[in-house]
């Protein structure tokens, strides 16, 4: 908004008005952090067995149904978790309106193309 | 982006030295702050020496002082001297705070007082808060309702009910907390603050009023409310011991909860 602007000060704070909008991204934020707990556990713990594994065992390791269907909800969730916390991190540092416009929509592509990678790649080694 | 250089005219230099009477025993520096916008200088750090034993236990006793017997160009904002007009606020040995309220034998050594952060500066201690009430105007904080009050009586609360706003009411709106949140700072333009919200979650917390639902509409927002990353410096500054991040948490819960 411009500076020198003759609105009043009451019109700049309402501005366009509420969005309507941001209790699913809270909510999704939280859903995904309480899924994350038990999957990066199981995560980390099947690495640590692995330990010493050569690329075949881990191969069949990743083939096998249950935990195929464990890393895809994993890594899901990681990329969205990640999503909605790097948008909060745009929203709050880029001011530039063009740049924060490009950068939430860049970040959207950005970690789909990874999520989709991801499952390609898991349904590849399982199916 | 985020600015991480100061603006030109904002580097504070070292201001001007009183000393104490030769005669003072119990003596203590305040290094106050001090700007005049229409002089063009940079800001500087005055020092006054104060002689405790000549002055009231609260920093604002020693303001009072300095600007009544020292300089009396020092400027700041005071009425009731007792915590109770919000008008005192200011950053008091690097926490926001009413200076009435503050006990200068709470601080070890130099008391620095500077005006509250991220605002701009009217002069010395005197923050800009127009947009700060004008944020608090668009929640309209008062009683809205359809029924009309009954005829011969005031609106009627159960004690339950009204105990639900204590830890709200006792707000003096001083912006110590808006002040000290770093999501306020970076975005103040369009975050309404701690403050702010925790007035909106006063009235929605009425049990008299008949507009929570429009309320919740108005804050449904990722920048008015949920620019709140729950980093609770609001809380831990509040002169009052109010806890507007714990307002701000139940707003967010009845946004789920009415979903
Ligand atoms: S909640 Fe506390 S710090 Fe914030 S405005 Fe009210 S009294 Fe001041
Ligand atoms: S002078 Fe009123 S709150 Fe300090």
């Amino acid at each position: 908004m411009s500076e020198n602007s003759m609105r009043t000060n009451l019109g700049r704070v309402r501005g366009l008005g509420s969005a309507k909008e941001g209790v699913h991204h809270w909510w999704m934020q939280r859903l995904t952090a309480i899924a994350l707990v038990p999957l990066i556990l199981w995560f980390v713990a099947s690495l640590a067995g692995l330990a010493g594994a050569g690329h075949t065992e881990t191969v069949e390791w990743l083939g096998s149904p249950l935990v195929a269907i464990a890393m895809i909800l994993m890594v899901v969730a990681t990329l969205y978790h990640a999503a909605l916390g790097v948008q909060v991190v745009i929203e709050d540092y880029v001011h530039h309106e063009g740049l924060k416009f490009f950068w939430l929509i860049a970040v959207k592509f950005i970690f789909l193309i990874f999520g989709m990678a991801a499952v390609f790649s898991l349904l590849k080694l399982a199916l | 982006m985020a600015e991480f250089t100061l603006p030109a005219n904002s580097k504070v230099k070292i201001g001007n030295t009183h000393k104490a009477p030769d005669s003072a025993k119990r003596v203590r520096a305040f290094k106050i702050y001090r700007y005049d916008p229409d002089k063009g200088d940079n800001p500087r750090l005055d020092t006054f020496e104060i002689d405790l034993d000549e002055c009231g236990p609260m920093v604002l006793d020693a303001l009072i002082k300095i600007k009544n017997e020292v300089d009396t160009t020092v400027t700041f904002r005071r009425s009731c001297r007792e915590g109770i007009c919000g008008s005192c606020s200011m950053n008091i040995d690097g926490t926001n705070t009413l200076a009435c309220l503050k006990p200068i034998d709470e601080v070890k050594g130099t008391v620095n007082v500077y005006p509250l952060p991220h605002m701009d500066v009217i002069k010395d201690l005197v923050p800009d808060l127009t947009m700060a009430y004008a944020q608090l105007t668009s929640i309209e904080p008062w009683l809205k309702s359809e029924s009309p009050p009954p005829p011969d009586q005031e609106r009627l609360q159960s004690i339950e009910d009204r105990e639900k706003l204590d830890g709200m009411w006792e707000c003096v709106l001083c912006f110590s907390c808006s002040t000290a949140c770093p999501s306020y700072w970076w975005n103040s333009e369009r975050y309404l603050g701690p403050a702010v919200l925790l007035q909106a979650y006063r009235w929605i917390a009425d049990s008299r009023d008949e507009y929570t639902g429009e309320r919740l509409d108005d804050l449904e927002d990722p920048f008015r409310l949920y620019r709140c990353h729950t980093i609770m410096n609001c809380t831990k500054t509040c002169p009052k011991g109010l806890n507007p991040a714990k307002a701000i948490a139940e707003i967010k819960k009845l946004l789920v909860m009415r979903q």
